[in-house]
């Protein structure tokens, strides 16, 4: 019961402009963030005692405490929902895709085998029966020739989602994402808009190699006119896909093969058609006082898990899931310095000009006096990525280098007890 | 049968044998083919079609004056047009590229003739005339290559970025071969949404050989896409002859399994037979491929002399044997439609509104400096935006 009180002191419903906001605020210095609920939305505000406590997920970095205070910027009410349903990150995009092109007749997918095959990796399954050959499209495998026609079709006024096998192949396209899309809004001063989505997984898979395991999360959040997202969750996967095929602007939708087939839970609300989440807002995924660690896609599931590791030394980390490539949500990133006075940015992708390296120079610009110890980064291995399962290993970033940079940036390279 | 419409002709032309010319305004509808009673002319193209797996169309062509008139009166403005840009060029009010379309004039101005502003057409950076045929005003035009806030992308975009997205001209675009899979995405979203309206994908002899060209036309061949591929053959790409970049430089053949047509580009009439009946063809079929046997007066661009690679003889044996106005010239007189002089009127005409044109856009102010920052998305969700020194200049992005 006292956590119905807290979560009341926590949540304020304000109507703005005809559209209920879920605000949720804490007294400390952190940013406000609130979720606009379509009027159509139900909120299920019936407390399961079973649920409070409980978000174990199937990563298995264990239950989170029962006692502990959810974090105030995870405004998604899963707290609220009866049920936990789980839904992998795979079902999410599925159902998001889906109910894109449901409501919206312009909406139509291209991309290799997204069709008779259900897609390389079972996203895009039953939407050629659901929504036939003219909206749902196998391509022949060439990427500069269907991108280009993707794009032709976004300048016309459709909204096409062009699916890369991987992102690796999307740089034989580079050229339509960048000068054809990305820079036409610009350079015709508003005339051509471009609502094209580019998604695919990006990043290692398991022994793939070195041409198929590439991060291409900086060089795409390098290009002004571009949106990069990277979804973790099967939450962010639903609610930022949906928010990238209605953005108007060409977005960057960047996946994890890996990631697909975990689950987590989601509430009514994320499963709702019209649940969406903001583009150019970070998540604080877990509250901590001591560091902060910046994270996105995949890594994600490894900062908490070194989150976890590193609370049992008595060290408090804040983990970010950054969910934003481009824009960057510098205020959140900002706040949560200024408030831990530590930074580790953790990225799997190539450590030379990543996205670690812009974090880094934003907080130093911004909140240079609230640093106490210097940005620690975390990427991958400055190598093609080789085959071999030992040497793969060392050229992604594990959980220990997370925990290890973590406790430099705390000063600390041996457990507390011992320092004393 | 010549008799027949040569007499035709004479009786118009009685009206017309007037000094003032005035007259002649009402006549220069754009393009109103067999409108109200006017006499139809047949005229036959300089050389017949050349077919690639298809019954090329007839050479006779179906005209009426005030057509051929329009016609003369366009093309006259875009050379005239294209000369003014030169010079503004060398006198530095035009920076950066700047890539002329004098000579080839009738390409513009026959594909405008047998399409409607809902049918699409996409080019590379050779696109000053375009827009104009498009609908473009000259004010728009200078002032765009001037880099002013009265252009077309508000001085922001530049020669190469000349968009009009409501007649139908998606741009303007400078990487070369990229235009034709977004023409043939342009043709998708037309049989999509079930428009009934075909594209016009441009393109050089030098981007014919681009691999995404081939990737597009085969996915537009699988998928019936209503998209005509236009190759603008002017035998140079840059300063490459045409046999040094192309193993086989028959362009109209090089679709393979997709029909193509081999086209006088320096005959308007015949350009305007093409387009038609390649409309007609895309409508039912999907992808055809035009190339446009045509000729660029000045170098590749403003920073090439254009002699280096071709000889001048050659430039002025093409002026002088195949100019394409010249050719609409010698139609109008001796179909009697208007006298030499008349026409010379129309040239004059034509320069002082070019004139006039140049005048208005240098008037017009560059853009304002909060420009740097507009447009970069559609919508910016108030993400800040930073200028060279990020403590100095930045914006919020609406």
């Amino acid at each position: 019961m006292c956590h119905l009180k807290n979560i009341f002191h926590y949540i304020n419903i304000e109507l703005k402009g005809g559209v209920f906001f879920v605000v949720v605020t804490k007294p400390s210095p952190l940013p406000l963030l609130s979720l606009p609920i379509f009027p159509l939305a139900v909120l299920d505000f019936e407390i399961d005692r079973k649920m409070l406590g409980v978000a174990r997920r199937k990563l298995g970095f264990g239950l989170f405490s029962a006692t502990r205070v959810l974090p105030a910027g995870s405004v998604l009410p899963r707290k609220y929902s009866t049920a936990a349903k789980e839904i992998t990150v795979r079902e999410a995009l599925n159902s998001a895709l889906d109910e894109e092109m449901s409501a919206d007749p312009k909406v139509f997918l291209m991309g290799e085998e997204v069709g008779e095959y259900q897609g390389a990796y079972k996203i895009s399954k039953g939407l050629l029966e659901k929504y036939g050959p003219d909206r749902v499209l196998d391509t022949p495998i060439t990427e500069a020739g269907f991108t280009g026609i993707g794009v032709g079709a976004a300048y016309y006024g459709l909204r096409p989602v062009v699916e890369f096998m991987t992102f690796n192949f999307s740089m034989q396209a580079i050229d339509h994402i960048i000068n054809s899309a990305a820079k036409s809004n610009y350079m015709s001063a508003g005339q051509i808009s471009v609502p094209i989505v580019f998604r695919g997984p990006n990043g290692a898979a398991a022994g793939v190699g070195a041409q198929h395991s590439q991060c291409y999360a900086a060089w795409y959040a390098h290009v002004p006119g571009l949106k990069v997202l990277s979804p973790y969750s099967s939450e962010d996967a639903r609610g930022l896909l949906k928010a990238a095929i209605r953005d108007p602007d060409p977005v960057v939708f960047l996946e994890n093969e890996l990631l697909y087939g975990e689950s987590f839970p989601v509430s009514a609300e994320v499963l709702d058609s019209s649940f969406c989440l903001p583009i150019g807002k970070a998540k604080i995924e877990r509250e901590g006082k001591h560091v902060t660690i910046t994270a996105f896609s995949k890594m994600v599931g490894y900062a908490l898990q070194a989150a976890e590791i590193l609370s049992k030394e008595g060290i408090d980390a804040e983990v970010i899931n950054l969910r934003s490539i481009r824009p960057l949500d510098r205020a959140t990133i900002n706040a949560s310095v200024r408030k831990t006075n530590r930074l580790v940015t953790v990225e799997e992708g190539f450590p030379q000009h990543g996205v670690g390296a812009e974090i880094c120079m934003s907080v130093m610009e911004e909140s240079f006096e609230y640093l106490d110890a210097p940005v620690e980064r975390i990427a991958g291995a400055d190598v093609p990525m080789p085959y071999a399962a030992n040497l793969e290993r060392m050229a992604v970033p594990q959980v220990d280098d997370i925990v290890r940079a973590t406790k430099r940036a705390c000063y600390r390279s041996v457990p507390m007890a011992a320092a004393a | 049968m010549a008799a027949a419409t040569a007499a035709a002709a004479r009786r118009v032309s009685c009206s017309l044998l007037r000094r003032d010319h005035g007259h002649l305004l009402p006549l220069l509808r754009p393009f109103a083919s067999s409108a109200g009673g006017q006499p139809q002319l047949t005229v036959e193209t300089s050389v017949p079609f050349t077919g690639h797996k298809i019954d090329p169309p007839s050479r006779s062509v179906d005209t009426n004056p005030s057509e051929l008139l329009s016609i003369f009166r366009e093309m006259s403005l875009m050379r005239r047009m294209e000369i003014a840009a030169d010079s503004l060029y060398k006198s530095k009010l035009i920076r950066g590229f700047c890539h002329l379309y004098d000579g080839q004039e009738a390409v513009a101005i026959g594909l405008e003739a047998a399409i409607t502003k809902k049918d699409a057409i996409i080019t590379a950076y050779r696109d000053h005339c375009i827009y104009l045929a498009r609908g473009g005003s000259l004010v728009e035009s200078f002032a765009e290559l001037m880099g002013r806030r009265a252009g077309c992308s508000k001085g922001k975009g530049g020669s190469m970025h000349f968009y009009k997205k409501e007649s139908g001209f998606f741009g303007g675009h400078g990487i070369v071969g990229a235009q034709v899979p977004l023409g043939c995405g342009l043709a998708f979203a037309q049989r999509y949404l079930k428009e009934g309206t075909v594209t016009f994908a441009l393109y050089g002899d030098g981007a014919a050989n681009q691999g995404q060209l081939f990737e597009a036309l085969n996915i537009s061949a699988l998928w019936d896409l209503p998209v005509i591929l236009v190759c603008e053959n002017n035998h140079y790409g840059m300063g490459t002859a045409e046999w040094r970049a192309a193993k086989s430089p028959a362009y109209y053949k090089r679709g393979d399994y997709v029909p193509g047509l081999k086209v006088d580009g320096m005959d308007v009439l015949a350009v305007k037979q093409a387009c038609k009946f390649a409309k007609e063809y895309a409508l039912q079929n999907g992808p055809i491929i035009l190339e446009m046997d045509t000729y660029r007066y000045h170098g590749h661009s403003m920073s090439d002399p254009g002699s280096t690679y071709r000889t001048r003889d050659e430039i002025t044996g093409v002026r002088q044997e195949r100019d394409p106005i010249e050719r609409v010239r010698k139609l109008i007189v001796s179909y009697e439609l208007a006298t030499a002089s008349e026409l010379k009127d129309i040239e004059k005409e034509v320069r002082k509104e070019v004139d006039e044109a140049i005048a208005q856009a240098k008037e017009s102010p560059m853009p304002d400096p909060s420009e740097l920052f507009t447009n970069v998305y559609v919508k910016g969700f108030g993400v800040e935006a930073f200028g060279a020194d990020r403590k100095e200049v930045k914006a919020v992005l609406p």
